[in-house]
C-alpha cells in the first residue's frame, strides 16, 4: 500500500506533467530540427512563430465563444486549430518569400540566416503585441478534469490522489497522432523521402529531379502545423503569454540539440529528455521517501536536488554536457 | 577622405538628433539617452570584436552584462557584518569546496586519461561534491537571508570605490568567457550562438535566485556613484551661484524676490540632474575613447591582421601555423570583458541592480542589431550602431504615437482601432528594430559604415 | 556522329577565365571513354559542362543528334544522362533502397523491376538494402552511387573520379562493375587520376592539358604513346 501510494505520488507530480510538457517541447523541437535540416539555419524566431499561431487560435476561440460555437466537453480551441494553422502557414510563406528566400537563393552562410531570423523574431513579436497585447490569457474551456484526485482516492482507497487534466490527455493524444502521421509521411511516402534526401544532400537531390521550391514550401507547411499545434497545446495546458512563448524557445533548442539537430525522431525524444530532467531534478522527494522508508530513516529536508527556480538551468546544463561529450546529440544528428 | 566624411556626417546627424531631443523634450532626457548610447556603444564594441574581428557569434551578451552589474554590487556595497558572522564561514567553506572540486576533476582528467570509467568517475565526484556543498551552503544561506531580509539579507560587498568595480566587472566577464570558450568555442557558429544564449540564461537565473549573493529579484538600490549626488549639489553654494550666474538674464525678468527664489530653486534642481548626467557622460566618453583607441590600434597591428586572416579563412590561417583555437579564446575573453565593463557602467549609471530586468531581448538581441546595423568589423560603425539603435529603441514609442495620431487624425477619439493602436504604441519599437535589421541586412549587408581596411 | 557529343566547348566559372576552351568529347553507347590529364586541366569542368552545371560560352552539347545545350541539368538527366559526383554522391542518411528510389524520381513507371536489375548488377546492395548508406564501406558506397545513377536507365553515365580515395583492391572491383555496366549498352565517360588502370578498361581516352584536347585515341594507343607515357603515366 505504501509502495502504491509512493508510485501514485510520483506519477501524479512528475511523470504525467513531464509527459505533457515533453510532448509540447517535442513538437517545438521537431519544428526547429526540420527548419535546420531542410532550410539549414537555426531559427531564432521559433518561440514567436509558435506564439503567432497560438494567437490566432486564442482570438478565434474568443470569437467562437461569443457566437456560441463550442464542442461540448472539449476545448473550443481544437476547432479553431485548422483556421489558425492556415493563417500561420500563410504568414510563414509570406515571411519566406520576402525575407528568407533571398538568402537561400544567394546561398548565404547559415549564420546570416540565423541573424535574419532574429529580425523576423523582432517583427513577429511586435505584430503579436500590437494585435493581442502582452498579457496573460486563458482560453481553455470545456471539461477541466478527466480524473479528479478525490474520485481516484474513492476508487482505490489510496491516500494519494491522481489527477489527470483533460489538457494533459489532449496534449498526449494529439502529439502521438501528429507525430505518427509525420513519421509515416517522412519515412513511407515519396514526398517525405525526397524531403529527407534534400535535407541530406542538396546537390544530388537537385540532380535527382527533386524540386527545391516544393520541398521548401512543404517544410514551412509542416512547420506551421507543428508550431501552431505545439503552441496551442502549451497554451491550453498553462496559459498564453507572448513573453513565455519567446522564452520557451530555449528549452526547445536544448531538446533539438540533445536529440541531434536535423534528426526529427531525435528531437521528439529530446523533448522528453529535457522535460523529464527538468521535473525529476527539481521535484522534492520528501513525501515519496516518507512512504517508502521506515520511520526512523525519514528525511527531514525536502530532498530536492535543485530548487524549482533552476528549472530552465537544468535543461541548459544537460545541453552543455551533451555538447561536451556528444556534440552530434544523443541520437546522432548532423555533424557540427 | 570620403570615408572619414561619411563617419563625420553620420555622427553629426546623431548628435543633432540628440540635441533636438534636448530642445523639444528636455536636456535631462537627452543626456540619459546619450549616456545609454555610450553604454550601448561599449557593449557593441565588445560584441563587434568577437563577431567583426573573429566571426564568433556570442548570444550571451546578457550574461556578461549581468555579471558586470553583479560586480558593482559585490565591490561597492558596504559589507553586512551580521550576515558574514551568521553564514560567512559556511559560504567560504563552500567556495573552497568548489575550487577543490574543480581541481580534483582536473586531477582525474590528467591521471586517468585513458581510463574508460573516467567520465563516470567525474560524474560521481561532481554529484558527491554538489551534495556536500549543498548541505554546507544551505545552512549558511538560510542564516544570511534571515539577517534583516527587508534591507539586506545578503553578504554585501567590499565597500570599495565604485569605479574599481568596472575593472572587476570586466574580470568577472572574462572569467565566465574563459569557461564558456573552453566548452563551446569548437562548435559550429550557430551552435555557439544557441549554447551562449542558454549559458547566459543560466548565469542570470543564478543571480536572480541566489538571494544571499545580491538579494536576487529583491534588487539592490542606492548604489554608490562616482559622481556627486543631486541632493548635495542643490545645497552647495558654489553650484547655486554658478546657476544664478548662468541664468542671470532669466532671473532679472522676475521682479518679486519670492518668485525669484522659487525660480532659482527650480533651475537648480533641473541643473543638478543635468550636471550629474554630464559627469557620467564625461566618464563614459572617456571609456569609449580609450577603448576606441586601443581597438583601432589593435585592428591595424600585426595581431589584428592575424585575426582577420583567421576570420576570413580559418583553415588557411591554421595551416600557416596560427593557433586558431587560442586566438579565438583570447578574442572571446577580450570581447566579453568589454561587455562586462559595459554592464558595470550601466548599473553604476542607474544606481540600482535589478536582476529581474535582464532579458535576452533587450540585452542580447538589441545589442546584436546594433552590431549588424553599425557595420561589422568597424569600430566607428559599431559605436554608431549603438547610438542609432538605442536612439530608435527609446524614441520609437513617441515616433509611433505621432505617426498613429497623424494617420488616424480623421478618426474619432473613441474609435476602437485608434484606441487600440495608441495603447500598443510602445510595441512598435520591436517592429522598427526588426524591420530596420531586415532592411539593413538585405540592402546594406555590411552595415551603415562598412569595414574598410587601408593597408599602408 | 557519336551518340553524345560535347562539341568545341568553352566555359569557365562565373566571370572568371575560361577553364576549358574548344574542348571536344565524344562517346557512343556501350563505350567507355576516359578523360585524363594533369591537375587543373579542366577534366571535371568538361564533364560538368556536358551536364549543364555551368554555362557554355561557345560550343554545343548534342545528344543523339539533338542539341541540348540550353537544357537545365535536371532536364538533361531526364533525357538519360546520369552523373555521379566525386564527393557526396550518395544520400548518407537514407537506406540503400531509398537511395535507389530517389534515383528514379524522374521516372513515372514501375521501378521495382529496375531495382531488381540493379540488385543483380550489384548483389551486395540487395543484402544491405535496408541499411543506412552512411554505415557502409567506401567501396559499397560507390556501388550505391552507381546504382542510384543507373536507376533512370541512362544512355550515358558520367563518373567523376569514381575510384578517388578507395583502396587498390576496391578499385579493381569497381572497374569490374563499370565494365558490367558498359555491357548493358550504356555509354560511360569517366574522369580518372589512376590513368593506367583507367585506360586499360577504356575503349578510348582523351588527354586534356590547360582545357584543350592534347591527345586522343584508343586506350591501347594512348598507353603505348611515348609522349603520353612520359608526361602523364610516369614512364
Amino acid at each position: 500500500m505504501e509502495f502504491l501510494n509512493a508510485l501514485v505520488l510520483l506519477l501524479n507530480y512528475t511523470i504525467i506533467p513531464a509527459v505533457t510538457y515533453g510532448s509540447q517541447l517535442a513538437l517545438g523541437a521537431i519544428f526547429v530540427t526540420l527548419i535546420y535540416g531542410v532550410l539549414r539555419f537555426a531559427n531564432f524566431a521559433t518561440g514567436d512563430m509558435m506564439s503567432f499561431g497560438t494567437m490566432f487560435a486564442v482570438l478565434l476561440t474568443y470569437y467562437f465563444q461569443s457566437i456560441g460555437i463550442g464542442i461540448g466537453i472539449l476545448p473550443t480551441a481544437l476547432i479553431t486549430l485548422p483556421f489558425a494553422i492556415i493563417a500561420m502557414i500563410f504568414y510563414m510563406l509570406f515571411i519566406d518569400k520576402f525575407v528568407f528566400k533571398y538568402y537561400r537563393v544567394s546561398k548565404s552562410a547559415p549564420v546570416q540566416l540565423a541573424m535574419v531570423s532574429v529580425g523576423v523574431m523582432f517583427v513577429t513579436q511586435a505584430i503579436i503585441r500590437i494585435i493581442i497585447g502582452p498579457f496573460d490569457r486563458r482560453f481553455m474551456d470545456g471539461e477541466k478534469f478527466i480524473l479528479k484526485a478525490s474520485e481516484f482516492k474513492e476508487m482505490t482507497g489510496l491516500n494519494e490522489g491522481l489527477t489527470i487534466k483533460s489538457t494533459q490527455a489532449i496534449t498526449v493524444v494529439v502529439t502521438i497522432v501528429l507525430v505518427s502521421i509525420l513519421f509515416w509521411f517522412l519515412n513511407k511516402t515519396k514526398t517525405g523521402t525526397s524531403m529527407r534526401a534534400y535535407s541530406d544532400n542538396e546537390d544530388l537531390a537537385l540532380l535527382s529531379g527533386i524540386d527545391p521550391k516544393k520541398i521548401v514550401m512543404l517544410t514551412w507547411i509542416i512547420a506551421g502545423c507543428l508550431a501552431t499545434i505545439g503552441g496551442v497545446l502549451y497554451g491550453l495546458d498553462k496559459s498564453y503569454k507572448p513573453f513565455v512563448y519567446f522564452n520557451n524557445m530555449l528549452p526547445i533548442f536544448a531538446a533539438a540539440i540533445v536529440g541531434g539537430i536535423g534528426n526529427p525522431f531525435g528531437a521528439f525524444l529530446g523533448g522528453y529528455v529535457i522535460a523529464f530532467a527538468e521535473i525529476f531534478v527539481t521535484y522534492a522527494y520528501k513525501k515519496f521517501f516518507t512512504y517508502l522508508l521506515p520511520e526512523f530513516l525519514e528525511p527531514d529536508s525536502l530532498v530536492q536536488l535543485l530548487s524549482t527556480d533552476y528549472k530552465f538551468a537544468v535543461s541548459f546544463s544537460i545541453l552543455v554536457i551533451v555538447l561536451l561529450f556528444r556534440p552530434s546529440g544523443i541520437f546522432e544528428g548532423k555533424k557540427i | 577622405m570620403r570615408n572619414y566624411l561619411n563617419i563625420i556626417t553620420a555622427y553629426s546627424i546623431m548628435l543633432f538628433l540628440i540635441i533636438i531631443v534636448g530642445i523639444f523634450q528636455s536636456w535631462s532626457i537627452a543626456l540619459s539617452i546619450l549616456n545609454y548610447c555610450l553604454i550601448s556603444a561599449v557593449m557593441t564594441m565588445g560584441a563587434n570584436i568577437q563577431w567583426g574581428y573573429a566571426g564568433l557569434i556570442n548570444f550571451g551578451i546578457m550574461g556578461y552584462t549581468a555579471l558586470g552589474g553583479l560586480a558593482v554590487v559585490l565591490v561597492s556595497v558596504a559589507p553586512v557584518p551580521e550576515a558574514w558572522s551568521a553564514g560567512g564561514a559556511n559560504m567560504l567553506i563552500s567556495l573552497f569546496l568548489i575550487i577543490a572540486l574543480v581541481f580534483s576533476i582536473r586531477l582525474i582528467l590528467k591521471k586517468y586519461k585513458n581510463n574508460k570509467y573516467k567520465n563516470y568517475l567525474i560524474a560521481l565526484t561532481i554529484i558527491l561534491g554538489i551534495i556536500l556543498i549543498r548541505i554546507i551552503a544551505s545552512h549558511g544561506i538560510e542564516a544570511i537571508e534571515a539577517v534583516n531580509p527587508a534591507k539586506t539579507g545578503f553578504l554585501g560587498g567590499l565597500g570599495m570605490p565604485v569605479l574599481f568595480s568596472w575593472i572587476v566587472g570586466a574580470l568577472f566577464a572574462a572569467g565566465l568567457a574563459f569557461v564558456i570558450g573552453k566548452i563551446a568555442l569548437g562548435l559550429r557558429a550557430d551552435y555557439l550562438a544557441i549554447a551562449t544564449l542558454l549559458i547566459a540564461e543560466i548565469v542570470v537565473s543564478i543571480i536572480k535566485h541566489e538571494d544571499w549573493l545580491a538579494r536576487g529579484v529583491k534588487n539592490v538600490i542606492g548604489l554608490k556613484r562616482p559622481v556627486p549626488y543631486e541632493i548635495n549639489l542643490q545645497t552647495s553654494p558654489w553650484f547655486i551661484n554658478l546657476i544664478e550666474k548662468l541664468n542671470q538674464g532669466k532671473l532679472n525678468l522676475v521682479s518679486s524676490f519670492a518668485e525669484k527664489k522659487d525660480l532659482l530653486n527650480q533651475l537648480v534642481i533641473d541643473a543638478s540632474s543635468v550636471y550629474v548626467k554630464l559627469c557620467m557622460t564625461g566618464l563614459f566618453l572617456t571609456v569609449v575613447i580609450i577603448l576606441l583607441i586601443i581597438t583601432q590600434k589593435a585592428l591595424y597591428s600585426p595581431w589584428g591582421r592575424k585575426m582577420r586572416a583567421i576570420r576570413d579563412n580559418e583553415t588557411a590561417a591554421g595551416a600557416m601555423g596560427k593557433n586558431v583555437v587560442k586566438e579565438h579564446l583570447l578574442i572571446f575573453i577580450l570581447g566579453s570583458a568589454i561587455v562586462g565593463l559595459a554592464g558595470a557602467m550601466m548599473v553604476t549609471n542607474d544606481g540600482l541592480f535589478t536582476p529581474g530586468s535582464y532579458r535576452p531581448m533587450r540585452y542580447t538581441f538589441v545589442i546584436w542589431v546594433m552590431v549588424i546595423v553599425g557595420g561589422t568589423g568597424n569600430n566607428f560603425g559599431a559605436i554608431l550602431g549603438g547610438f542609432v539603435v538605442w536612439f530608435l529603441w527609446v524614441e520609437a514609442a513617441p515616433i509611433a504615437l505621432f505617426l498613429i495620431n497623424f494617420f488616424t487624425a480623421h478618426l474619432d477619439e473613441t474609435n476602437a482601432i485608434k484606441a487600440h493602436l495608441v495603447e500598443s504604441a510602445p510595441y512598435f519599437r520591436f517592429l522598427m528594430i526588426g524591420v530596420g535589421l531586415l532592411v539593413i541586412m538585405r540592402y546594406r549587408p555590411k552595415g551603415l559604415i562598412p569595414e574598410k581596411i587601408n593597408i599602408k | 556522329m557519336s551518340f553524345f557529343v560535347g562539341n568545341q566547348m568553352t566555359a569557365g566559372y562565373g566571370q572568371g577565365p575560361d577553364i576549358i576552351s574548344s574542348c571536344s568529347i565524344k562517346v557512343n553507347r556501350g563505350e567507355i571513354v576516359a578523360i585524363l590529364g594533369p591537375n587543373g586541366a579542366g577534366k571535371s569542368t568538361a564533364m560538368k559542362a556536358m551536364l549543364g552545371l555551368l554555362k557554355l560560352k561557345s560550343g554545343s552539347v548534342i545528344l543523339n543528334g539533338e542539341d541540348i545545350s540550353k537544357l537545365s541539368p535536371q532536364d538533361r538527366v531526364k533525357k538519360g544522362i546520369s552523373f555521379v559526383p566525386q564527393t557526396k554522391n550518395v544520400f548518407a542518411e537514407l537506406t540503400v533502397k531509398e537511395n535507389l528510389e530517389v534515383g528514379a524520381f524522374l521516372r513515372e513507371d514501375n521501378i521495382n523491376n529496375i531495382i531488381d536489375e540493379i540488385y543483380e548488377l550489384f548483389p551486395i546492395l540487395k543484402e544491405k538494402s535496408s541499411q543506412i548508406v552512411g554505415q557502409l564501406s567506401g567501396g559499397q558506397r560507390q556501388q550505391v552511387a552507381l546504382g542510384r545513377a543507373l536507376m533512370i536507365k541512362p544512355s550515358v553515365l558520367m563518373l567523376d573520379e569514381p575510384t578517388a580515395g578507395v583502396s587498390p583492391i576496391v578499385m579493381d572491383e569497381l572497374f569490374q562493375h563499370i565494365l558490367r555496366v558498359k555491357k548493358t549498352n550504356v555509354g560511360i565517360i569517366m574522369v580518372e587520376q589512376n590513368a593506367k588502370q583507367a585506360l586499360s578498361i577504356s575503349d578510348r581516352g582523351y588527354v586534356l592539358v590547360t582545357g584543350e584536347n592534347k591527345f586522343e585515341g584508343s586506350g591501347v594507343e594512348l598507353l603505348k604513346d611515348p609522349e603520353v607515357r612520359r608526361s602523364f603515366l610516369g614512364g
